[in-house]
């Protein structure tokens, strides 16, 4: 808040009214962040969208109904049949840690608040915290104004609602709290040098480990900013009390969470926290010698040391290069890798490489993610630069290192997204600084004839406006406000520079950066402009892009708007027409209230003939089969589109998959022109049984062909449902009849076990022909 | 390099921590405590082995961890240091007691 020129009273009121109104906007920025969130509540339902979600209330249900030592303890034999999963050690506790919390703090307040609603409000009350945080984050960075700008910028980010909407009760709705909140506490001990906010920021950071996998991230970047102040000069005490405690700190409390445990110290992850700690304690050292030593037997010790310490030096890294080598990814995990290197997961894992979240994005996801921050985030880089303190260097390197990340998975836009709110929020506010400060000194001047305030925009600085562009071109024909906004940072660099060492040119400075009135006014005009079309896009992507809850589909036709319901009439006639205990197979997740089935994923079952297929189903115990099929409706993302990643999954598993036996001409077809192999699969069956009866011909509207075999019977499994438009398909699973017709002998007729045995001993097939 | 200039290096560095207020002196001395404590428990890992890790891991990071919290309170102390003239010595030591504590707590929970 600029006080120029008052008496001292005025002064202190003016800050006392800012604070006011800064709270205030501050609770509005609170507001509007859990109110943008509130779409899919508003239109459908206050339900738990997507799969991941729907486990974690799950687990949270199983926490408040049994109580936390039953939790920590607990394995779940329903999820990842028929293998189960630890619950206590392989899950990140935080995020149903918190909503427990805050269902019994409601519940002991008397306020009955179900643990669904507690779940489906998380992520909207979390994000709200996120913008407050992201507000303390920029006031230490670069001032208040900029802090709330960000804030406002945060609260609205299409990339950030998209993963914490109501109802996506994911760990990304508490992990960006917690990572803004632990860039915040440690910027706070680098500026203030407190040991106090040192161990708030080691409790932050024990929250992120808590809640997300993501918290590698902090642990490598608050490292590689340290080393960046080291190895640029700007070694301070407070430097040392920012860091050194966290590590030790913060290296305590990662291991004390079931999850991470002994990987804290073990792992490639962490070695660069280690490596910049003992780093920082040479250079400590070093720089406490300098105090007390004077320079010539500083450079004595100087001498001394190297020679000796680089001989042990050379000895100590060869051992650790020996230690780490030996292991076969070199210390680090699958996850980092891929992250390291984009190519490494489609080589090597190939579950991770089918997710799609996991893919690099396209040009236009950050558009559409980040919208008008993309091209603000150059022009906020710059005005950290000036001037350059050990925050705003942290920022620096914050959005540089993200964006990198970014490219590398659609999913860490998400990460990106604090990190280019928090520089646009600075270069909109350095912006609007620069605008109404000129506004003001014009009016000053133009009121004191004695100071004629002249034309302020010499032609010899020629801006070098490759990145410093406040780019509007799209909206507007005036292009002078923004340009000549650049020849003034331009110039005001090359201006500090050159009056530095002349205060009595003071006067003339500020007359040489003011612009004129009228441009700064449409300059402002144009901001607010900016900023309009940003909530306009932030609202619509919130209203339509990420708001369906993925149960229910709708598509507009020319009579109205049409709502495919098929996938909850599924589970309606499931949860009506089966047992508790049965057992059900589908591809991929789409298990939502599937709460009393337990679910396999049997990649290679499908990519197999009937016959195995059912053997493989029965040893598992498995009852039915569900099918996605959206030939029918045209809905891409059913279960043959994804039959592919079903095939190099099964094929990396069992090798006697080949998925060039499924190609022809390195396509997958259905039509007339597809593989034996392909035709003769569970998939293809399974999906199109009976098609042909829909329009005679057997049309599949996602493929655009018609299909291949076109009648046939199943032999081993039984249509027991199908929804209205073909969307999920349900079989069951054949007993095996009782009486084998001529083959087996006697003694195998009343065979009820696996199949297995009706195949003679004489003719023994290949059983994936 | 020559016998005589690291014997006169030796000296000046002595002659300079001799000047050093008594009261860091102390907090050196605990330092010195804390580390010798914590590679006493490493060379004893190496010869004993090192199950079960936990308890190996929270003993030396808790020498460790105090090693840190007391160069915090010795660089706030510290009167040559000019970023922490205004800090109150008393309030330093609040925040050095409390961060031990923190610190403990964890280890008391990790120690198994």
């Amino acid at each position: 808040m600029m006080t120029s020129g008052s008496p001292a009273a005025g002064g202190s009121l003016r800050h006392a009214f800012g604070g006011v109104l800064s709270f205030f906007i501050l609770v509005l920025i609170g507001v509007l962040a859990f109110s943008i969130r509130l779409f899919s509540v508003i239109k459908y339902e206050s339900v738990i969208h997507e799969f991941d979600p729907y486990f974690n209330y799950r687990v949270t249900q199983f926490l408040t109904k049994k109580g936390i030592y039953d939790f920590w303890n607990w394995f779940d034999d329903r999820t990842w049949y028929p293998l189960g999963r630890v619950i206590g050690g392989t899950v990140y506790p935080g995020l149903t840690l918190t909503a427990g919390t805050m269902w019994w703090l409601a519940n002991s307040l008397n306020i009955p608040l179900s643990v669904e609603t507690v779940c489906v409000f998380t992520a909207p009350i979390f994000s709200a915290f996120a913008s407050w945080a992201a507000y303390l984050l920029t006031k230490e960075v670069k001032g208040p104004g900029a802090g709330l700008t960000a804030a406002a910028l945060l609260a609205m980010v299409p990339s950030y609602i998209s993963r914490s909407v109501a109802g996506s009760y994911d760990n990304e709705a508490v992990a960006i709290f917690a990572l803004v909140n632990t860039f915040y506490l440690y910027v706070k001990t680098l500026n203030t040098g407190s040991l106090f906010y040192a161990t708030l920021n080691a409790i932050s950071y024990f929250y992120m480990v808590c809640s997300w996998g993501g918290y590698t991230f902090i642990i490598n970047l608050i490292p590689m900013h340290v080393l960046l102040c080291i190895v640029t000069g700007r070694y301070s005490s407070r430097l040392y009390i920012a860091y050194a405690p966290l590590v030790v700190l913060g290296t305590l409390l990662a291991a004390l969470v079931p999850v991470v445990g002994f990987n804290a110290v073990m792992t490639s992850e962490h070695f660069a926290s280690f490596l910049v700690f003992i780093i920082l304690h040479v250079v400590a050292l070093v720089h406490y010698i300098k105090g007390i030593l004077s320079p010539r037997m500083f450079k004595v010790a100087v001498t001394l040391v190297l020679s000796v310490g680089i001989v042990l030096c050379f000895a100590a890294v060869a051992i650790l290069i020996a230690v780490v080598a030996a292991s076969p990814t070199k210390g680090w995990s699958g996850r980092s890798l891929s992250l390291l290197d984009p190519t490494y997961a489609s080589k090597y894992i190939p579950i991770i490489a089918s997710v799609s979240e996991h893919q690099p994005p396209t040009w236009p996801s950050y558009f559409m993610d980040i919208n008008v921050l993309a091209f603000l985030v150059p022009a906020g880089i710059i005005a950290c630069f000036l001037p350059l303190s050990d925050a705003s260097s942290f920022a620096v390197l914050y959005i540089v290192t993200s964006v990198y990340f970014s490219g590398v998975m659609v999913r860490l836009m998400l990460v990106l997204a604090p990190a280019a709110c928090i520089m646009s929020g600075i270069a909109l506010s350095e912006a609007f600084g620069a605008l109404t400060g000129s506004i003001k000194f014009q009016l000053l001047a133009s009121s004191d004839p004695q100071d004629n305030a002249g034309d302020a925009t010499p032609v010899s600085v020629l801006p070098e406006n490759g990145k410093a562009k406040i780019d509007k071109a799209e909206e507007t024909t005036k292009e002078r406000g923004p340009s000549k906004k650049n020849k003034k940072k331009e110039k005001d660099v090359v201006e500090k520079a050159s009056v530095s060492h002349r205060p009595e040119n003071r006067r003339a400075e500020k007359k040489l950066r003011a612009l004129p009135i009228e441009s700064s006014v449409m300059g402002i005009l144009l901001l607010v402009l900016l900023g309009a079309f940003y909530v306009i896009h932030c609202v619509w992507a919130a209203a339509e892009a990420y708001s369906a809850p993925s149960i229910v589909l709708t598509s507009r036709t020319h009579d109205g708007l049409h709502v495919f319901d098929d996938f909850r009439e599924a589970y309606a006639w499931l949860s009506h027409n089966t047992e508790v205990d049965d057992k059900v197979a589908s591809c991929y997740r789409r298990q939502q209230y599937l709460e009393q089935h337990t679910y396999c994923n049997c990649w290679y079952a499908m990519s197999s003939p009937e016959k195995a297929a059912w053997e493989i189903f029965n040893s598992l115990d498995v009852k039915y089969v569900f099918v996605i099929f959206g030939g029918l409706v045209g809905y891409p993302s059913d279960d043959i589109n994804k039959f592919l990643w079903m095939v190099r999954i099964g094929g990396g598993v069992f090798p006697h998959i080949k998925e060039p036996d499924y190609l022809r001409d390195g396509n997958y077809r259905i039509d007339s022109m597809a593989t034996p192999t392909m035709l003769n699969s569970l998939m293809y069956k399974l999906s199109y049984y009976r098609f042909v009866e829909t329009d005679g011909k057997g049309f599949d509207r996602v493929r655009r062909t018609e299909i291949g075999k076109k009648n046939f019977k199943l032999t081993h499994f039984e249509e027991v449902f199908t929804t209205h438009h073909w969307m999920v398909r349900i079989y069951k699973l054949k007993t095996p009849r009782n009486r084998i017709r001529g083959k087996a002998k006697k003694s195998k007729s009343k065979a009820t076990t696996s199949s297995g045995s009706t195949i003679s001993p004489k003719t023994k097939k290949n059983p994936w022909q | 390099m020559t016998r005589s200039d690291a014997q006169a290096l030796i000296r000046s560095l002595r002659s300079a921590y001799a000047a050093t207020p008594k009261n860091l002196k102390i907090i050196d001395l605990y330092l010195a405590f804390s580390v010798s404590s914590a590679l006493i428990q490493v060379i004893y890992m190496a010869m004993v082995g090192s199950f079960p890790f936990n308890s190996f891991l929270s003993g030396v990071l808790s020498c460790v961890g105090t090693a840190v919290l007391a160069v915090c309170l010795r660089i706030q102390l510290n009167k040559e240091n000019k970023e922490f003239k205004d800090l109150a010595p008393e309030r330093a030591f609040a925040d050095f007691v409390l961060c031990n504590l923190v610190l403990h707590l964890v280890i008391i929970n990790f120690l198994g």
